[in-house]
């Protein structure tokens, strides 16, 4: 189905009225990798797919956002899980249907599915 | 980039971690020319004439030296390879602007894709900032 631009008006106006999740107050965030890789590769697609997967859950405390290149190329397409209070897990050569598992499992459930998963924790810098 | 509308989407990436709050996408067909130009502004961190002046090239990139920039590259390649044409303006503190012009009925002329798509993802994705887009039909 085509969006019209009504739609885009009322996707701007839903997001804003969650504004206030961006202030921390979220329990888990995904992150889609849109470097150039990542959108030549499907993120954009990805991306769909989680939110897709977020609307019909209902949940209201997910953050969505988008970053950069991760500086892993061929590992693309790729998302961050963050989880409060958990170190954030890579996911990486993703597809719609590692999307559903990944956002029913552990961003929903909490359990890492590995088979997808590169590895956990932050990149140091320096 | 498959179409367009992903290579507007690689753009617009630029200017979101240049820190704009706003985005402009403008795509016009100009008919009786046969062209369709594309327009993104925005109102970042802007870039010094020695980083303008380099910033088209493949594998410039203004993150750390782990990543190769190639999105304005190849945007660039995709106007150029339709025999059109492509600028790009910028000044530090105020904003960058990019003009692309495709030769419409040329055979490498890609599809323009589904730009309402990305301007959802991207609304969806940073709802502090600002997207605008119009296509001369349907402004938004």
């Amino acid at each position: 189905m085509k969006l019209k631009p009504e739609d885009l008006k009322k996707i701007s106006e839903k997001m804003e009225a969650s504004t206030n999740l961006r202030s921390g107050a979220g329990r888990a965030k995904i992150t889609v990798h849109m470097g150039t890789c990542g959108i030549a590769t499907g993120a954009r697609d990805i991306m769909k797919a989680f939110i897709d997967e977020l609307e019909a859950s209902g949940k209201k405390d997910i953050l969505f956002t988008t970053t950069g290149c991760a500086g892993l190329c061929s590992h693309e397409p790729m998302a961050t899980i963050e989880i409060k209070g958990e170190s954030p897990v890579k996911y990486v050569h993703l597809t719609k249907e590692k999307v559903k598992t990944i956002f029913k499992e552990h961003v929903l459930n909490g359990n890492i599915v590995e088979e997808s998963a590169l590895g956990r924790g932050s990149e140091r810098v320096g | 980039m498959e179409d367009l509308s992903l290579h507007i989407l690689d753009i617009v990436e630029n200017s979101i971690r240049a820190g704009s709050s706003t985005v402009e996408v403008n795509l016009e067909e100009k008919k009786e020319e046969g062209t369709l130009l594309l327009n993104i502004k925005d109102n970042g961190s802007g870039m010094d004439e020695e980083t303008l002046n380099i910033v088209s090239s493949p594998f410039y990139s203004s993150k750390q030296s782990k990543n190769f920039g190639l999105g304005i590259s190849l945007l660039k390649q995709a106007a150029l390879e339709t025999e059109g044409s492509f600028e790009i303006n910028s000044k530090e503190g105020i904003g960058t602007e990019l003009k692309a012009e495709f030769k419409k009925e040329h055979p490498d002329m890609k599809p323009i894709g589904d730009i309402m798509l990305t301007i959802k993802m991207l609304r969806l994705s940073h709802p502090e900032i600002e997207f605008l887009y119009d296509n001369g039909s349907n402004s938004e």
